[in-house]
């Protein structure tokens, strides 16, 4: 038993933090809102290639890192902090180890963790695809078969949302070529995806308390600090409170996950869960925490609030990932609480 | 991040396992009563008499040398196997640390042993009717004589203070001195001249509290722990335990999240889709204290203390408490306002954000030491 990070899982995890507190300042996130950020998001992801992030998943042998979800937990919560607006999560964590065990796709498994292709993914099924209008590629999902869409020439229809770097777009039906029929991929796809984008909500809430906490210690009113006064301090205690204890279930589930444990299903649900409810009680906190200045477009606050709403609902909702909970503890369906104890007989 | 048990620790899993099976008595009346609390300590000896009542503590005191992993292991057997509540709770988990801590070398000997065989009953004696949560506000008083030291005041809302026979507790030993200077941490026994005990009924009913009256009770040199003047800080050690693991390991929540569950299933006709909600709730939540423990114990063996993290632990076994007892309640419906185990829990768990310093100083040491809140 040891319930702890690595040395080298935390040497990493700084390495990537600091590099992003330099390449993915708010200012880059910000720009990624309009089209003039194309071109920092294209150095960005050169410097993540040049690092090896995109790639770490690979065996050593094949240039990679030979990390595991377990290891990929601490630099998904920097991507998180970072708010990077390219999609990391999908080409690490799931492209990646999908085509790497694939000999017949080698030319976009090289150009993914060179960083000469993007790759974006969206298993759900809901018609939007996030990173879209960045992406080169994209893995999709047609019935419970895996494709691997070339985006390079089909038309898109940019759509705007909430968060404005996300660019996403509306996709009916693309063809694309097929990956896997195995549904055995397509859940450990799905459940990879839903761990990073649960470890990147760990990180954004971080960031959003971090902003709040610097916020409450420098605004005076009524001659003090606001965050001297209790009502803050112990708004903001909460939001430290959900995440912290989030973390560490996000973690084991990244380590039944890497073990191939039947668990891993309950357990990667159980992160998402818990991710996906304290990103969205930071998020209202720290706006009320912030006052008026929370609630503007000038102020860096918005990037990191309008991505964590973002992702608390992809890749499994909270209500999603309870129910995968529930049923995972073996507990009946539930009743209409609304018929009469004697309807109710029946 | 290796979240397996060594092979050792496998086995001292099913040795506790294999003895709480054939050992926990089952049907004791609670012990908050004086009736109660007497089958507890029949209890408490058996633990003693084989060796699991104070399993991380010396081979020579009693227990096991227990590692920590090993206490948790220990402790999640123990309320798995549905065993009673640790009547000697406030003297092994409280005192103990504190005693093994800044006690003498005469001091160990002569409480160690006794309190985990049971012998010596201790009750906390820190809040009083005027210091609750400011308890630097403590006016019951220890003055100086020949020999010793002589206290006048009182103290309240001891747990089972009504059953015990020492109290520890916090005494202005210096009114010159400020507030927190002037305090020191006294041993008392209550059958010393002078002390009253009053039990009085808690929110269940229960005798479970009491409040001690000292008059002229005089005290010798030796029943200082830590230092004349020290009481402060040495109070300060013990809080640290209250709040985080050893009071309340991570076993019980996940024992109270399967009964839950276990009632959900049974009870499947009044499960709405809150009440399920509910059950998940109570499983997430104990699950996720459980692991957050686990990281707190691999810090605390590679020598990273948590220092204000307990605070932490505090707000959330506490909180969720709460609300798995709110779950099983309506899930119970109309047998809710049953005297049962649930309406019992429901109650009890009440207390937690308010003993061990409450929720609110919790949230505030929270915002101030681990956020670095301004203070006002």
């Amino acid at each position: 038993m040891r319930f702890a990070p690595t040395a080298q899982q935390v040497e990493l995890a700084t390495a990537v933090r600091e590099l992003l507190a330099d390449a993915c300042p708010p200012e880059t996130v910000r720009a990624a809102w309009g089209s003039e950020g194309e071109k920092a998001r294209v150095d960005l992801w050169r410097q993540l290639a040049d690092l090896g992030l995109l790639g770490a998943v690979l065996p050593e042998a094949d240039g990679g890192l030979g990390l595991t979800e377990v290891d990929l937990v601490p630099l998904m919560v920097e991507v998180g902090r970072a708010a990077v607006p390219l999609p990391v999560a999908e080409t690490v964590a799931v492209l990646v180890p999908l085509l790497a065990g694939r000999p017949g796709d080698g030319d976009d498994l090289t150009g993914l963790v060179t960083g000469n292709l993007v790759g974006t993914a969206e298993l759900a099924g809901s018609g939007v695809l996030p990173w879209a209008g960045c992406s080169d590629r994209a893995l999709v999902r047609s019935g419970s078969e895996l494709r691997l869409v070339d985006l390079t020439g089909v038309p898109l229809e940019l759509v705007t949302t909430v968060d404005g770097s996300r660019a996403a777009a509306r996709t009916p039906q693309l063809p694309g070529t097929l990956l896997s029929t195995d549904p055995a991929d397509l859940e450990r796809a799905w459940l990879r995806g839903a761990l990073a984008t649960a470890a990147q909500l760990v990180g954004l809430v971080h960031r959003q308390l971090d902003l709040a906490v610097a916020h409450a210690a420098a605004r005076k009113q009524f001659g003090v600090p606001i965050g001297s006064q209790q009502a803050v301090k112990h708004m903001l205690a909460d939001v430290l409170l959900d995440v912290r204890f989030a973390l560490p279930v996000v973690q084991r589930a990244a380590v039944s996950l890497a073990a191939g444990a039947p668990e891993a299903r309950a357990h990667v649900a159980a992160a998402k869960a818990m991710a996906s409810r304290a990103a969205d009680r930071a998020a209202r906190t720290t706006i009320q925490a912030h006052g008026a200045i929370g609630y503007t477009v000038e102020y860096d606050l918005h990037l990191y609030v309008k991505r964590a709403w973002a992702l608390a609902d992809t890749w499994g909702s909270e209500t999603h990932s309870r129910a995968v909970v529930a049923d995972s503890l073996g507990l009946p369906p539930a009743v209409d609480p609304s018929v009469l104890p004697w309807e109710a007989a029946r | 991040m290796d979240l397996t048990w060594s092979p050792a620790e496998e086995a001292f899993r099913a040795e506790a396992r294999g003895w709480l099976e054939a050992n926990v008595p089952r049907g004791l009346p609670s012990g908050d009563t004086r009736e109660g609390f007497t089958a507890h300590l029949e209890w408490e000896r058996k633990l003693f008499a084989d060796r699991w009542a104070v399993v991380s503590w010396p081979e020579r005191y009693g227990g096991r040398d227990a590692s920590l992993w090993e206490w948790l292991i220990f402790e999640e057997e123990y309320y798995r196997a549905g065993a009673p509540q640790r009547v000697t709770q406030n003297g092994i988990f409280l005192l103990a640390p504190t005693v093994f801590e800044f006690g003498t070398a005469e001091q160990q000997d002569e409480i160690l042993p006794r309190m985990a065989a049971a012998e010596q009953l201790w009750g906390q004696g820190w809040s009083e009717p005027g210091a609750g949560s400011d308890l630097a506000a403590i006016s019951s008083r220890a003055d100086k004589v020949d020999g010793g030291w002589r206290i006048n005041g009182q103290k309240t809302w001891t747990t089972r203070g009504a059953f015990c026979t020492h109290l520890f507790g916090l005494f202005r030993t210096d009114p010159e001195a400020s507030r927190h200077a002037g305090l020191t941490y006294l041993l008392v026994p209550l059958d010393t001249p002078g002390v009253t005990v009053r039990g009085f009924g808690r929110l269940d009913g229960d005798e479970g509290f009491a409040e001690v009256f000292f008059d002229d009770v005089v005290v010798p040199d030796s029943a200082v722990l830590g230092g004349v003047g020290q009481g402060w800080s040495v109070a300060m050690a013990t809080t640290g335990s209250e709040r985080g693991l050893t009071l309340r390991s991570p076993g019980r929540f996940l024992a109270a999240a399967e009964r839950l569950r276990r009632l959900a299933v049974e009870r499947a006709g009044s499960l709405t889709a809150s009440a399920r909600d509910g059950v998940v709730e109570a499983h997430l939540r104990a699950e996720a204290y459980q692991l957050f423990t686990l990281a707190q114990v691999t810090d605390l063996v590679e020598g990273r203390t948590p220092g204000a993290e307990s605070s932490l632990n505090k707000l959330y076994w506490s909180e969720l408490d709460i609300a798995l007892h709110e779950t099983a309640l309506e899930l119970l419906g109309p047998e809710a306002e049953l005297d049962g185990p649930w309406s019992r829990g429901h109650m009890f768990s009440l207390s937690g954000p308010i003993y061990a310093g409450t929720n609110e100083i919790q949230r505030s040491i929270v915002a101030e030491r681990l956020l670095g809140l301004p203070r006002r």
